[in-house]
C-alpha cells in the first residue's frame, strides 16, 4: 500500500538506432535554423511558441520525476520560479555588460545562456533540497513536502526586495527567441529520451514499479530520486529562465500551484513515462485556450465567452483530469513512445499482420 | 503578557477552525487511504450554501437561534449529499486502481470546484469574493484591562461548536458500531467485507461525515472572516491538510493537536514577525515535522511489505 503504483507497466524498447548517435543533432540544427528564418516578423506565432516551447521543457522535465522514477512531484512552478527569477535577476545586473570582442547580438545571446544556466543550476540546487527528503518519505507524503516547497519558493521570492515581492521584475530583456527556446525544447528531448534507455533510466523505471524490489536488487533508491529531482528541476529551471526572457514581466503570481497543475495536466494527459506524450500534451494544452477563443469569435457568439476563455480553462482542466482518471488512467500514451505506436497502427491501418 | 495572551486566543481560535477541517482529510485518509484534495473545496461550497440560506432567510430571522441552526443544518446536509455525489462517481470506480489515479482525480474535482464557482454563469457566484451575512453578531464578550485582551463571542461559539462535535465525533469513532466499522475498513475493507461489513455504505457514509464537518467547519471560518470566495477553500483545505499530516493523518486526535500547533504558529508569526511570511511558516513546519518523524507527530510509519 505504500509506494504509488502506477498504470501497467508495459515493455520499454531502447531508443531506435534511427534516433541514436549524431542524427538527431544533423537534422534539428537545420530545422531550428529554419524556424528561425520562417518566424521572424510574426509576433504573435512567436510568442504562442515560446510559450508553447517553455510548456514542452516543462512538461518533458516533470515527466522524468513523475513518469520515470514515479515520485509524484506537484510543485514543479517553484522551480521554475527559481529559475526565472535567478535567470531574470542577472540578466537584469549584466543589462550594461558587453563582451567587445563579440558582435552585439552575440555578446547578449552568451551573457543569456550564462543568466539562464544561472537560473538552471539555481533550481538544481533547490532539486537537490527537495530530493533529500526523499529519504524518508515516499507517496503522498512527498508529493505534499514537494507542494509545501513551491509554496515556500513563491512566499520568499515575494518577501525579496532584490526580486521586486509582489511586484515582480520588470525590464528584463527580451532575448529568447523561439528558436533560442526550441534548442532548449530539443536538448531536454535529447537529454530525456536518453536518460530513459540508459542504465540510470532503468533505475529509475525500476524505483517506479517496485521500490521495496529495486532497493533489494541493489538500486540505490534515494540516490537514483535525488538524481532525478535535480536533473528534472534543472530543466524546470531553464524553463523558468526562458519564460522570463519573453514575458515583458514576471511576478510571484505566476508561479503558483495552479502553475504546478497545469504542468501536471500535461504530463498525466500525455502518460505517465511517455516523453511524446508529454510534448503532444503540452502542445495540445497550449493551443486550446487559443482555439478556443478562435472557435467562439467565429462563431460570433458575445464576445464575453471569447475573453472567459482563460476562466473556463482551469474548471475545463479539472475535469478532464477527472474523465481521464476514470476512462484511461494511464494517459494517451501510457509509457509508449511515438515510434512504439506509428508503426503498430500504420501496420493496423493498412490491414496487415497485426 | 498580555499581548501573548491575546495571541494564545486566537491562535486556538483559529486552530480550532482548522481542526475541524484536518478531522475530514484524516477520516477520509483513515477509511480509505486517500488524500481528499477536494475536501477544503466542499468545504468552500458549503459556506455558499450557508451564504445562501442565510439571504433567504431574511435580515430579522438570521440571527435568532433557530436561524443559525437552519443554516448550518442546510450547508452541512448539502455538504453530505455533495460528498456523497463526489465518492460515488469520482472515488469509487478507482478503489480497486492504484492510488495515484484517485489523488489525481481528487485534485481535478478540486479544480473543477474552484475554478468552476469562479465563473459567474447562471447561479454560479463569480470571482470576487463577497462579504458574509452575519448570522452571529460579532460582540466582546471578555474584555481585560484596557482593551489589553479581547475575546469575541464568535470565538467562543466556535470553540464550543469545534470541540462538541470533535467529542462528538470521537464518540462516534471508538464507541458506536458505525465507529467500529470504520476502523475494520480502515484497517483491512477486504477482509471487512468478507466479515459481513458493507464496506461501500461505510465509506459512504465517512465521505458524507468528513463533508457535514467541513460545512460546519467552513461557516466558522467565514463567521470569523466574514467573507466568502470561491478560492477559500483551496488555502483553508491547504492549511487544515497541513494540519492533519503534522499529527499524523489517519490519526483524529493528531489531526487536533496539529491545528492546534499550526493555528498557534501562524498567529505567532502573524503577531511577531510578518504577516507575508505565514504560509511559508506553515509549510515549512510542515516539512521540518515530517523529517524528524516521518509519520507526523502521532502517526506511525507503516511497515513496508516485501
Amino acid at each position: 500500500m505504500q509506494t504509488p503504483a502506477l498504470p501497467i507497466p508495459e515493455s520499454r524498447p531502447l531508443v531506435p538506432p534511427s534516433l541514436r548517435g549524431v542524427l538527431p543533432v544533423l537534422l534539428a540544427v537545420p530545422a531550428l535554423a529554419l524556424f528561425h528564418w520562417a518566424l521572424s516578423g510574426s509576433e504573435f506565432a512567436s510568442y504562442l511558441l515560446s510559450v508553447m516551447g517553455v510548456n514542452i521543457i516543462l512538461a518533458v522535465s516533470l515527466n522524468i520525476v513523475n513518469g520515470m522514477t514515479g515520485q509524484f512531484s506537484i510543485g514543479h512552478a517553484g522551480f521554475m520560479a527559481v529559475g526565472a527569477y535567478i535567470a531574470g535577476y542577472a540578466s537584469l545586473q549584466l543589462k550594461e555588460v558587453a563582451l567587445s570582442f563579440l558582435p552585439v547580438a552575440a555578446s547578449d545571446q552568451v551573457l543569456f545562456t550564462v543568466a539562464l544556466l544561472l537560473g538552471g543550476l539555481a533550481a538544481a540546487a533547490c532539486g537537490f533540497l527537495v530530493g533529500l527528503p526523499s529519504l524518508r518519505l515516499r507517496g503522498d507524503y512527498l508529493a505534499i513536502v514537494t507542494l509545501g516547497f513551491g509554496e515556500i519558493i513563491r512566499v520568499v521570492v515575494q518577501n525579496t526586495d532584490a526580486f521586486g515581492r509582489a511586484l515582480g521584475l520588470s525590464g528584463i530583456p527580451q532575448y529568447a527567441s523561439p528558436s533560442m527556446v526550441f534548442f532548449w525544447v530539443f536538448l531536454v528531448v535529447l537529454a530525456a529520451r536518453r536518460l530513459a534507455a540508459s542504465s540510470h533510466g532503468r533505475s529509475l523505471w525500476s524505483i517506479r514499479e517496485d521500490e521495496v524490489a529495486a532497493e533489494a536488487m541493489g538500486v540505490d533508491t534515494t540516490g537514483y530520486k535525488v538524481r532525478a529531482f535535480v536533473f528534472s528541476s534543472f530543466f524546470a529551471g531553464i524553463a523558468g529562465g526562458l519564460f522570463a526572457h519573453f514575458v515583458p514581466i514576471i511576478n510571484p503570481g505566476s508561479f503558483t500551484f495552479v502553475r504546478s497543475m497545469e504542468i501536471v495536466v500535461m504530463v498525466v494527459l500525455g502518460g505517465l513515462g511517455s516523453t511524446t506524450g508529454a510534448i503532444i500534451a503540452a502542445i495540445f494544452l497550449t493551443l486550446l485556450p487559443e482555439g478556443m477563443r478562435s472557435l467562439f469569435g467565429a462563431l460570433g457568439t458575445e464576445g464575453s465567452l471569447a475573453q472567459r476563455v482563460d476562466q473556463i480553462r482551469m474548471p475545463i482542466y479539472g475535469l478532464l483530469l477527472v474523465v481521464l482518471m476514470l476512462s484511461r488512467p494511464q494517459g494517451l500514451f501510457g509509457t509508449r513512445e511515438i515510434w512504439d505506436v506509428l508503426p503498430k497502427w500504420l501496420s493496423r491501418k493498412r490491414g496487415g499482420q497485426a | 503578557m498580555a499581548q501573548l495572551l491575546q495571541h494564545l486566543i486566537n491562535g486556538l481560535a483559529a486552530g480550532t477552525i482548522y481542526a475541524l477541517v484536518a478531522l475530514g482529510y484524516t477520516m477520509v485518509y483513515g477509511v480509505l487511504k486517500l488524500i481528499n484534495f477536494a475536501h477544503g473545496d466542499v468545504m468552500m461550497v458549503g459556506v455558499y450554501m450557508g451564504y445562501a440560506s442565510a439571504f433567504a432567510l431574511g435580515r430579522e430571522a438570521r440571527g435568532s437561534l433557530l436561524g443559525i441552526a437552519a443554516v448550518f443544518a442546510v450547508a452541512m446536509l448539502g455538504c453530505a449529499l455533495l460528498g456523497f455525489i463526489i465518492e460515488r462517481f469520482a472515488y469509487r470506480p478507482l478503489r480497486e486502481k492504484p492510488r495515484l489515479t484517485a489523488l489525481i482525480t481528487a485534485i481535478g474535482i478540486s479544480f473543477a470546484l474552484s475554478y468552476g464557482f469562479q465563473l459567474d454563469i447562471g447561479f454560479l457566484p463569480g470571482a470576487s469574493p463577497r462579504a458574509f451575512p452575519e448570522i452571529i453578531e460579532p460582540t466582546e464578550w471578555l474584555i481585560i484591562g484596557d482593551r489589553d485582551v479581547v475575546v469575541w463571542n464568535w470565538q467562543i461559539i466556535s470553540f464550543l461548536i469545534a470541540v462538541g462535535l470533535m467529542v462528538g465525533l470521537q464518540y462516534l469513532v471508538f464507541g458506536t458500531r458505525f465507529g467500529q466499522a470504520m476502523r475494520a475498513v480502515s484497517w483491512d475493507h477486504r477482509v471487512a467485507a468478507l466479515m459481513g461489513i458493507p464496506t461501500d455504505r461505510v465509506i459512504a457514509l465517512t465521505f458524507m461525515l468528513s463533508s457535514g464537518l467541513a460545512a460546519g467547519a467552513g461557516l466558522l471560518y467565514a463567521i470569523k472572516d466574514t467573507s466568502v470566495s470561491p478560492l477559500m477553500g483551496l488555502y483553508v483545505g491547504l492549511k487544515a491538510f497541513v494540519a492533519a499530516v503534522i499529527g499524523g493523518i489517519g490519526h483524529v486526535p493528531g489531526a487536533v493537536v496539529g491545528a492546534l500547533v499550526l493555528g498557534l504558529v501562524e498567529e505567532f508569526v502573524v503577531g511577531y514577525a510578518a504577516s507575508s511570511w505565514r504560509d511559508a511558516v506553515a509549510f515549512g513546519f510542515l516539512i521540518l515535522v515530517l523529517l524528524v518523524k516521518p509519520g507526523g507527530l502521532f502517526g506511525r510509519v507503516a511497515a513496508e511489505k516485501v
